[in-house]
């Protein structure tokens, strides 16, 4: 019936997977830092809904998962916004490698 | 070749580009307006993956809010706007090795992985079998996550607010 197969998937949340750490780990700016966290957290989504597909044992579960991971990233992104925009009134820095405070 | 796999390598194609296009400019608000049309072809993947209710989901909330909220962080923020003075190459040739490695590992792993064909029907009535899942098995969770976002907002709030010592000091 279908022809793409699971692996595909698989891996095309892998590379996104992979770019999304990538920008977390080398970008210096907060907002992207966030933001890639999201992207990482979105390639866990496409496993999990790809897996609801085809997975072993089939079923809506998957897509419920996704839907409390979407619940939570967006939390998290707004809490990491919030400690963000308080941190910028403070150091009048966004840049990931001058918050350094707790290390001195 | 049919057509599902040619619209699957047209979304994975503009995910990917996408995401590349990301690491690779300079401006943060160009930076986000790319990551959008990652997040648009993972809802066009989710449709091919039958879940119709989680493409839109996907859209109004990673394409709508999370984007917005982060164009407003940069805009709250900027001092300026370029990313400059990169991280050095030491640690970016570091970082981009380990990520090479755990790419690799990962990609032998799943390679060949396959569960056989599995013919469901989640695309029938996608919408309604979530929402009785939802209210039968997960309630439990379901609860959980509106104390979970009733905290996220009160501390969002709390964090972003400005201290009364501090407002008392700016009246003077």
């Amino acid at each position: 019936m279908s022809s793409v197969p699971l692996s595909v998937y698989l891996v095309l949340a892998l590379i996104l997977f992979c770019i999304g750490l990538f920008g977390a780990l080398t970008k210096r700016n907060a907002v992207i830092v966030l933001i890639s966290i999201e992207l990482m957290l979105n390639a866990v989504n496409i496993n999990l809904v790809a897996f609801a597909k085809y997975g072993i044992n089939p079923g809506i579960t998957g897509q419920i998962f996704s839907l409390f991971t979407i619940t939570v990233a967006a939390a998290e992104a707004a809490v990491g916004l919030a400690i963000l925009i308080a941190l910028y009134r403070n150091r009048k820095t966004v840049n990931v490698d001058e918050m350094d405070i707790m290390k001195h | 070749m049919n057509g599902e796999l040619i619209v699957f390598f047209i979304l994975a194609l503009v995910a990917i580009g996408s995401g590349i296009l990301m690491l690779n400019l300079t401006k943060v608000v160009h930076m986000v307006i790319a990551l959008v049309f990652t997040f648009l072809s993972i809802a066009g993947l989710y449709v091919m993956l039958s879940a119709e209710f989680l493409a839109f989901v996907q859209i109004l909330i990673y394409s709508g809010a999370i984007t917005i909220i982060m164009l407003f962080g940069i805009m709250l923020t900027r001092h300026s706007d370029r990313t400059e003075s990169k991280i050095g190459v030491p640690r970016t040739v570091l970082v981009l090795g380990g990520i090479v490695a755990f790419f690799l590992v990962m990609f032998f792993q799943i390679n060949d992985l396959s569960f056989g064909e599995q013919a469901t029907v989640l695309h029938v009535d996608n919408t309604e079998k979530i929402g009785v899942e939802l209210y039968s098995k997960f309630v439990i969770p379901f609860e959980l996550t509106s104390v979970l976002l009733l905290v996220a907002l009160v501390g969002a709030i709390v964090l972003a607010k400005r201290d009364d010592e501090e407002e008392a000091k700016d009246n003077e």
